[in-house]
């Protein structure tokens, strides 16, 4: 891989397009699954705490990694907000994640809410990354808005069920200056691999690692459908022949030399 | 590479107007700077200009390959790089498969429909030399800017042919052609049509926010060349000749509220492989920029004009026409593509099953001579042409001819809002 | 009394410093809301709990999705 293929998400630039996330599984892991999956970025979540347990997750990833704090939880704009200035008031920089979630069942982000969320967050300066369902009006407002990323989900969160919207994905990506990190429901490499192939910036996944068999090792078999699928962009995807020939009569017949 | 020759003296010109037309032919320094906006034009900040002229100085159109052109054909989406390779010399070989991939673009786009038009000059008088064109300014030609009883004489006849789409032009003088007088025949336009094309002068945003009060729903304006040295040393005197001021026309259009705006350049003043680039890049980058505007690309090419009948689009042959036109579909599948009655009945029947999607019919580029041409009247005042035409098919006969090539001709698909 | 994190507790007239010290928080590992708005962690002694407060102390746990 070209070593100048970097992207830049909030004047950072990353060489790694896998966005790690942190939750369901131990801390002790972390540290093993940061380093497999080469991640440069990971995901937290912000909780009330509690006094008996001081344990800090941040103790577990390494120093070089960027922390993205999301705002899962929070069901408005309002609450989004409030908890990205308290993630950004535990030290760890300027980036967040919105999530802003209605929908207990599903989990689906409001996109309504996350348009205001992220205009608000943008102008206090922080580096907003949206958690979105892939609607091209949508992505176009977040742009507007100031987002330096989106992150559209391929299929329900949690549901390891692949590009169930990756034609809208595909829209998002050929339409919008911003770079399209695919989220939620990146079950396989193989599902990863085909977002990369498809163009996206990076992928994030949790819960596929998270599930795994063993932990560890699905990092680096996600780091290795990534970076695969990265280089097939790059490279221009071969031809895809049709089945059977398409004879038809000759269109070009009437030119004159 | 073959040059035309544009220079023409009218021996009806003063000594002091001759003087002064070999001064700017033949002396650049005398010339004002294209770059530069004269008093009165608005400037808007966009960065589609640098965009659009980056890409288009940086193509090197050798360097694709067959390969490219065939993994460009069939890729599902085709990317900036994809198109390149269509317009690329090495894409000739393949123009039947763009053409099939073209076809199989604009069915889905547009199934099997093709809409019509006609255009209306109302006036030729012009402020500027450029060389090429019948109209410019020192071309002897008969002036003639019609009154609104003309115009709306000619829009009667034009209507009752059955036409619904007109797109009126002018002359780009300012001061013969004004704004308000532009606006009045747009009202006049909006009693008999069911949409109204301009392709005047440019004009700052709050004038056509005007015009499209007064009725007007699309604005096309031809870029000519996109290459900036090559477009000084055609467009040699007159508001025209301000590069930035035209290059962003669309855009002031579309932020004036108008539906539609229009993209060309003519093919054959320059090197017609980047222009192509440009013009559907400037498309393209629009389009992001304002997705709930239409586009439309137009391909004309160079004709012969009254005084000078040696004038050719060189190297573009309509083998080349056609490959920039597959290109375009193929690179912007939803665009609408115009071709002019520049161009023969066989090649404007053979376009419209691949890549265009509209056509003009019965055209004269003549001022105020509709009811001649249509009803075959003599009428010895009308203003002179500003190209010769290659297809002078009537609405009747062209609406005829794309029915019986299995195409549904439409005459509107919208109403104005 | 004072709702902190969703508790009512019997902390006013008590500084935030105060309080957390007492209740063996790490201030490097928390960030504390009241009312809304963010306490910056040199306020916490000037801070003074008052009926009614609504405190939010938090910190980072794993998350993705």
């Amino acid at each position: 891989m070209d070593n100048k293929d970097t992207f830049i998400l909030g004047g950072k630039e990353f060489k790694s397009r896998f966005i790690l996330g942190s939750g369901k599984y131990s801390m002790e892991l972390i540290k093993a699954a940061v380093e497999n999956a080469g991640a440069e970025i990971i995901t937290l979540a912000v909780r009330r705490t509690n006094t008996k347990k001081n344990e800090n997750i941040l103790d577990y990833i390494p120093d070089n990694v960027t922390l993205l704090p999301n705002t899962s939880g929070a069901r408005d704009a309002k609450e989004a907000v409030r908890i990205a200035r308290m993630s950004r008031e535990l030290g760890c920089g300027d980036f967040v994640k919105i999530e802003i979630m209605r929908d207990s069942k599903y989990l689906l982000p409001d996109n309504a809410e996350t348009i205001k969320a992220t205009e608000i967050l943008a102008n206090e300066g922080f580096v907003v990354l949206p958690y979105m369902y892939p609607d091209l009006y949508a992505a176009r407002s977040l742009a507007d808005a100031g987002a330096a990323a989106v992150m559209p989900l391929a299929s329900p969160i949690g549901s390891n069920k692949g590009l169930a919207t990756k034609d809208f994905i595909q829209i998002l990506i050929d339409e919008t200056d911003l770079p399209v990190i695919v989220d939620a429901g990146i079950g396989k490499p193989s599902q990863a691999c085909e977002a990369m192939e498809m163009g996206a910036a990076a992928i994030m996944a949790n819960t596929a690692i998270a599930t795994a068999g063993d932990i560890p090792v699905m990092a680096g078999a996600f780091k290795s459908a990534i970076e695969a699928g990265r280089s097939a962009y790059l490279a221009g995807l071969g031809r895809v022949l049709e089945r059977g020939a398409s004879a038809s009569d000759p269109l070009t017949g009437f030119l004159r030399d | 590479m073959a040059q035309n020759q544009f220079f023409v003296d009218s021996d009806k010109l003063s000594g002091t107007a001759l003087e002064h037309k070999h001064l700017i032919e033949n002396d650049p320094s005398a010339r004002t700077d294209h770059m530069e906006y004269l008093e009165g034009m608005e400037k808007i900040s966009s960065d589609i200009m640098d965009k659009v002229l980056g890409a288009a100085a940086a193509f090197d159109y050798n360097k694709y390959n067959a390969a490219d052109v065939k993994r460009a054909i069939n890729n599902e989406t085709c990317s900036i790089e994809d198109f390149k390779a269509l317009l690329s010399p090495a894409a000739m070989p393949f123009l039947e498969e763009m053409a099939q991939r073209a076809k199989a673009e604009t069915s889905k786009h547009f199934g099997n429909t093709v809409y019509m038009f006609t255009p209306l000059y109302i006036a030729n008088f012009c402020e500027n030399y450029c060389i090429y064109c019948g109209f410019n300014c020192y071309n002897d030609i008969n002036r003639k800017k019609l009154d609104m009883q003309e115009i709306e004489h000619e829009m009667k006849v034009i209507a009752e042919s059955g036409i619904e789409e007109i797109l009126m032009l002018t002359g780009e003088s300012r001061s013969q052609s004004s704004i308000e007088y532009i606006g009045e025949a747009c009202k006049l336009a909006r009693k008999y049509f069911r949409n109204t094309g301009l392709e005047i002068y440019p004009v700052n945003s709050d004038e056509y926010r005007y015009l499209h009060e007064c009725g007007a729903d699309y604005v096309t304006v031809f870029q000519e060349t996109y290459d900036p040295v090559k477009y000084e040393t055609l467009h040699l005197m007159g508001h025209k000749r301000v590069f930035p001021y035209r290059f962003d026309a669309q855009e002031r259009a579309i932020m004036g509220g108008m539906r539609g705006v229009g993209i060309s350049a003519l093919l054959g003043l320059a090197d017609f492989r980047k222009d192509a680039l440009a013009t559907a890049l400037h498309a393209y980058y629009l389009q992001r920029k304002y997705p709930h505007a239409e586009y439309s690309l137009s391909c004309p090419r160079l004709r012969p004009i009254i005084n000078n009948d040696k004038i050719n689009p060189l190297d573009v042959h309509e083998k080349e026409l056609c490959q920039v036109l597959c290109a375009y579909r193929i690179f912007l599948p939803y665009v609408g593509i115009t071709v002019s009655s520049r161009e023969q009945k066989q090649f404007r029947d053979g376009i419209v099953k691949i890549a265009a999607t509209k056509v003009s019919a019965g055209v004269s580029t003549g001022i105020g001579d509709h009811e001649s041409k249509y009803n075959g009247l003599e009428d010895e005042n009308a203003g002179d042409e500003q190209f010769e035409i290659s297809d002078a098919r009537s609405f009747d006969e062209m609406y005829g001819d794309m029915a019986s090539e299995g195409l549904q001709p439409v005459l509107n698909d919208y109403v104005y809002v | 009394m004072v709702q902190i994190n969703g508790e009512s507790i019997d902390a006013a007239g008590k500084t935030l410093s105060a309080y957390l010290a007492e209740n063996n928080y790490i201030i490097e590992g928390i960030a504390v809301e009241c009312n809304e708005k963010i306490i910056p962690k040199q306020k916490y002694n000037e801070y003074t709990l008052s009926d009614g407060d609504i405190v939010e102390i938090v910190s980072f746990v794993g998350g993705g999705q």
